[in-house]
């Protein structure tokens, strides 16, 4: 993974990173030393409702940034605009964005992708009918193979297929997927698969990546191993911003917390001290007042129930509700394993 | 989880027992009602023998310019269908009747080529629909004059303005039947999302079921209206019962199950040909008369169909937005897994919609075959089914709203491109012409939301 | 016995028939839109039409064949343009919808009388009017050529019981190439546990190409077959639609073992993933449009070598056809489509003979029997869409997980 190293691997001490971060005021939309997102004046609207309204945000290079906020704040449209998979209300109206200096808001998704800037979904998207190792490949960027013309003769791709079939590899052995290469990526447990689609993210050598609940639905023997890897990647130069409703998991890894409401970002700063924000706690409040936010459980649960009902319409409104009583087998025996 | 994976190997095996039943009663059934028709036989020569058969032959077409490949029709005095023959390379046709009397000679003009029409006759010899009478006697041939014109053929009396308000009154006929059966079509698509390419094939089991009713059971009109509404209803409720519902527990993606639609729709077609013939058949042989309006004129039967089919329509539009059972569909339209969570039977929401769907498809096919195509045939419903996806996707998939204004729309569309200079047939290519344009200014339809991505 | 033998002999004479060969080429188009991609293409039918039309119409104007073929290529090309344009960056079943619609405004426009100098109107165009350009290349020779030339009138004088063993070497040769294909499939299979047996995979496939031929020969030895070597509707043009048939099958199977291929199964699975993996969907999904009609229009082309153009006979029905045969031979399959064609009209034709030798005409006229046979066709396309989705060839397991 050497080649994806990028920005200052001195981030992989939690002090250095810390200090980074301690000359950034903890106000929303606040100005970071080495931005490698800036986001401005970005609107979305459905009909007559508000789901997204940022006036300007940074996402700083080299660290974790976690997105956090109540059911509804708009962190996924938020995700899907930036990533062009959805269109912004404000654009031509001064809604600007740019990834590494790049401006991306006349971009397709798959050149947001392409500029180094990969993300994952909430209901993880594998490729269920294509083996692991498929999924994997096609993670890799400009292979002369996907070229129309060029695909019928195997001599000018096969050398290359190789190599990446190599890379492929390698990347499962480190997500301990690598038994599973042959398997329909179908086959794999939900956990497996959130595995799967963040190494296949990496397979394209992203500079940040970009998880949308990356711990939703996994057990609670994965969670850790993915937070590991998670961790890992930002130890090597990788930038990480993550959706997360689960408290506890953006306590732990997170080195900055963006918090936001009713499509709004409301608060920002290092985990410890956000959840105190007054801003913060309106925001929750706003949702249902009788909990203390100090109370992870409360907060975890109550979330975990609302991931699960979204989980549960997205599915049956997908059709996909059939092939659930499968997955959830697999769940129990591959998350043994 | 464990015990839904019960259930659904139960849904299997229903399909199992379910499907061969679904298959033959489900849509032939109310086929076995009827009598076998009769069906095109080529022309043959005719010799009339004395007190025993008598001739009626001639050409369609001049004999420098004949037309092949055209039904030729002849009905008896009563107006009902004696014999079909397709004329030959030549023109000719031949009929061989045993009885003496006046007969009706009429073209089909579903088999002429595009852009001809079989020309009125003279008055003397005018029979009902444009036919020509002719009197046959025992022992002796008599050749009935068949002609053919243009269909742009300018009668000279009408003005531009007079055609566009005929073909305006004509559209709104044609798109109020479209209605009705595109609402079905809709409300299907919104709760289950499945595309019903098998929904043609009920508005033609509607009119089957009123030919065999009407025509060969002699069942009085209005009372034949209801019962085939309530009997393809019925096929409905258990095609949803004995199919889609064990198909649905089975986990049938909704690709599968359109291509099972495709395998209902070609099986049944088939079916109407084997069972009721390949020609056109009436479904009333009674003249109910004209009334005109100004410049407009539409027979009798048609007012009174616009008529059935705006209270139909209303009626649909009042059980969606007012009662429970409406409010019910539209909570499963937007999000059936919500709807199931708030405590709605979802399956049975979907199996009224199935009931719902195909009742009004049959009385689309009822008043269609009465008041449009002149009759119902094995593919009356298939030459409509693109009109009816064009008016659906129009409106905006799944809006039943939507498919009302986009009938409007497609019935306006068809009935006027006519006049505006599109010929013959491609006036239905105009409609989907029109669908392919619309989708590349606004794909979600006229009415419909633009979907939420990610 | 003698009904049985001409039931047979029908149903081979079908088989091999041009037309067959025809839409199992527009079938490997479409396997290569839905099988291999997931795009509804239900206008198949309109490229076929279109190919067909482009073709006869230019030889009727003396435009010499190569360049007739090209003609017949580019209109479709340009008819995938035009359809993927507006559909494709929308959801599926537009694709269904906006397909079907076009290829029947093509027949339409096709049926218009005041195109009737073109394409001849709801009669078509003629086949003697186009053909002799095609027949006229045949090096084939004159004369009646029988296909196998060594059968069974050659052993002891055409004795029954030397047919009756050639039908059962044929037999023989079904069931074992059956049994090695199982073997295969499931030596293929890295997730099966199974013990593995000894057949190798290139040995496998070697063994399984043998019985192939071999019951082949074993077929046209207990039931040959005679053609005219040339003419409209002989051995030439029989030899040239088959071949197309394998070029066909080449070349798709070129082009879906190799990153591209990959990349249309990937957008089949998940166009959103395939997005956020840096992919352009849009590209891949036209382009998969383009090269599937592009075996439409070529599969048109075939279908007229040797009947008409008639705009009626390549519509709706065709496409329905065309899923019938992809799903009985199993999409996503190399071979699938080639087989499943020749199964389904085999079929169709083994139905309607039985029907017309056995059933009663009080019971079932001549008429009724081609009906029947259409209505067990819808029948075993539902039964076999619920039932066995993956076909003969396909793969049960890739099957659990829905889409």
């Amino acid at each position: 993974m050497s080649e994806t190293t990028i920005g200052t691997p001195s981030l992989a001490d939690p002090a250095a990173r810390r200090a980074l971060m301690a000359g950034v005021t903890p106000e929303p939309g606040a100005a970071k030393q080495d931005p490698i997102l800036k986001v401005d004046k970005i609107e979305r609207r459905f009909g007559g409702i508000t789901a997204v309204d940022v006036e300007h945000l940074e996402v700083q290079r080299g660290i974790i940034t976690a997105l956090i906020g109540p059911n509804g704040a708009g962190k996924t449209t938020f995700f899907n605009l930036i990533t062009g998979f959805d269109k912004p209300s404000s654009a031509g109206s001064g809604a600007h964005w740019e990834f590494d200096g790049r401006a991306l808001n006349k971009t397709s998704a798959s050149s947001v992708a392409k500029a180094g800037m990969v993300r994952t979904f909430q209901l993880t998207k594998s490729l269920n009918r294509m083996t692991v190792l498929d999924n994997m490949m096609l993670g890799a960027q400009d292979q002369s193979g996907e070229n129309l013309l060029k695909s019928v003769f195997k001599p000018l791709w096969s050398g290359q297929e190789k190599a990446v079939e190599e890379k492929a590899k390698e990347l499962l052995a480190r997500f301990k997927l690598l038994e599973k290469k042959d398997d329909y990526a179908g086959s794999l447990s939900g956990g497996q698969r959130k595995l799967l689609e963040m190494a296949r993210a990496l397979m394209s050598d992203p500079k940040m990546i970009m998880l949308d609940e990356p711990m939703a639905g996994v057990n609670p023997a994965l969670t850790q191993s993915l937070l590991g890897h998670i961790q890992s990647l930002r130890d090597e130069g990788m930038t990480v911003l993550f959706v997360e409703h689960d408290m506890h998991v953006v306590r732990h890894i997170s080195d900055w917390v963006v918090v936001m409401a009713e499509g709004r970002v409301v608060a920002e700063g290092p985990a410890d001290t956000v959840m105190s924000n007054q801003a913060v706690i309106d925001a929750y409040l706003g949702a249902h007042h009788d909990t203390d936010l100090g109370d992870d459980q409360v907060l975890t649960d109550r979330a975990l129930e609302q991931i699960e009902a979204e989980v549960r319409a997205d599915e049956a409104a997908h059709k996909a509700a059939a092939h659930d009583g499968d997955h959830a087998k697999h769940d129990q025996q591959g998350d043994k394993s | 989880m464990k015990s839904r994976h019960h259930v659904r190997t139960a849904g299997a095996r229903a399909v199992r027992k379910g499907l061969v039943g679904t298959m033959l009663l489900g849509l032939l059934l109310p086929l076995l009602l009827l009598v076998g028709g009769s069906s095109a036989s080529a022309a043959t020569l005719c010799l009339p023998k004395p007190d025993e058969t008598g001739c009626i032959s001639g050409t369609v077409g001049s004999r420098s310019d004949p037309v092949a490949g055209v039904d030729v029709i002849l009905r008896d005095a009563q107006g009902a269908d004696v014999e079909t023959v397709t004329t030959e390379e030549d023109g000719k046709f031949s009929f061989t009747v045993t009885e003496a009397g006046d007969y009706f000679v009429v073209l089909d003009d579903e088999t002429l080529p595009d852009g001809l029409e079989q020309q009125p006759p003279r008055a003397a010899i005018a029979g009902p629909d444009g036919s020509v009478k002719v009197t046959a006697k025992l022992g002796s041939a008599v050749s009935p004059i068949v002609e053919v014109r243009d269909q742009d053929y300018d009668a000279g009396g009408e003005s531009f303005s007079d055609q566009i308000a005929q073909s305006v009154v004509n559209g709104l006929r044609l798109g109020l039947l479209l209605a009705l059966a595109s609402l079905g079509l809709s409300l299907i698509y919104g709760t289950t999302g499945l595309s019903n390419f098998s929904h043609a094939e009920l508005v033609t089991l509607g009119g089957m079921v009123a030919y065999g009713l009407v025509n060969l059971a002699g069942m009085n009109l209005w009372l034949g209206i209801v019962a085939t509404t309530i009997l393809c209803a019925g096929v409905g409720y258990v095609q949803d019962r004995l199919l889609w519902q064990p198909l649905r527990r089975r986990g049938l993606g909704l690709t599968q199950l359109m291509i099972v639609t495709i395998g209902l729709a070609l099986a049944a077609q088939y079916a109407y040909q084997y069972f009721v013939g390949a020609s056109l058949q009436k479904v009333v042989v009674r003249d109910f008369g004209t009334t005109s309006f100004g410049p407009v004129t539409l027979t009798n039967l048609s007012f009174l169909a616009m008529g059935v089919a705006i209270v139909a329509i209303a009626l649909v539009g009042f059980v969606l937005v007012k009662t429970r059972i409406g409010q019910a569909t539209r909570a499963v339209s937007d999000n059936p897994a919500l709807a199931a969570a708030s405590g709605i039977d979802v399956d049975k929401i979907i199996r009224l919609v199935w009931t719902a769907a195909a009742g009004l498809a049959g009385l689309a096919g009822v008043l269609y075959a009465l008041v449009i195509s002149n009759g119902i045939r094995w593919d009356t419903g298939m030459q409509i089914l693109l009109l009816l996806f064009a008016a659906v996707t129009l409106g905006g998939l799944g809006t039943a709203f939507g498919a009302f204004v986009g009938s409007i729309i497609i019935g306006l569309v068809v009935e006027l491109a006519g006049p505006l200079g599109a010929p013959g047939d491609l006036k239905y290519a105009v409609a989907l012409a029109i669908l392919i344009v619309l989708l590349l200014v606004r794909p979600q339809g006229i009415l419909g939301r633009a979907e939420r991505v990610g | 016995m003698d009904t049985i033998l001409e039931i047979l002999s029908a149903v081979i004479r079908e088989a091999i028939s041009p037309g067959t060969a025809a839409v199992a080429i527009a079938v490997i188009g479409l396997n290569l839109h839905f099988g291999y991609t997931g795009l509804l293409n239900f206008g198949q039918s309109g490229f076929m039409l279109l190919g067909a039309y482009g073709f006869a119409i230019s030889l009727v104007h003396d435009i010499p064949l190569p360049l007739a073929v090209l003609i017949g290529l580019g209109l479709a090309f340009v008819f995938a343009l035009v359809l993927g344009i507006p559909t494709l960056q929308l959801r599926g079943d537009y694709l269904a919808i906006v397909t079907i619609s076009a290829a029947e405004i093509i027949r339409f426009v096709g049926r218009l009388s005041t195109l009737k100098d073109l394409t001849g109107g709801a009669q078509g165009i003629q086949g003697r009017t186009y053909q002799p350009a095609f027949v006229d290349l045949s090096f084939f020779g004159d004369g009646a050529w029988t296909l196998a030339p060594f059968n069974y009138t050659d052993v002891a004088g055409g004795a029954g019981w030397v047919r009756a063993l050639g039908g059962l070497v044929f037999v023989v040769c079904v069931v074992a190439t059956v049994i090695v294909g199982r073997r295969l499939k499931r030596a293929a299979d890295p997730t099966r546990t199974a013990p593995r047996t000894g057949l190798d995979g290139t040995l496998g496939k070697v063994l399984a190409a043998v019985l192939v031929l071999v019951g082949l020969y074993a077929l046209f030895f207990a039931m040959p077959v005679t053609y005219g070597r040339s003419g409209v509707n002989g051995w030439w043009v029989r030899a040239v639609a088959w071949t197309l048939v394998a070029l066909s099958t080449l070349v798709v199977y070129l082009l879906v073992r190799s990153p591209w291929g990959r990349l249309l199964r990937g957008v089949r699975e998940d166009e959103d993933a395939m997005r956020s993996l840096g992919r352009n969907v849009f590209a891949v999904k036209m382009q998969s449009l383009v090269i599937g009609g592009l075996f439409g229009a070529l599969g048109g082309m075939v279908y007229v070598l040797a009947s008409t153009v008639q705009p009626d006979a390549l519509g709706r029905q065709i496409t329905f056809f065309s899923y019938t045969a992809l799903l009985l031979g199993g999409a996503a399959t190399i071979l699938g489509p080639v087989l499943g064609t020749v199964l389904f009209f085999s079929a169709r034709i083994l139905i309607r003979e039985s029907a017309r030798a056995w059933v009663p005409d009080s019971i079932m006229s001549t008429q009724q029997t081609e009906q029947f046979s259409f209505v067990v066709v819808g029948v075993a396309l539902v039964l076999l869409v619920i039932f066995r989705p993956q076909g003969i060839l396909g793969n049960k397991r890739e099957l659990r997980f829905n889409v």
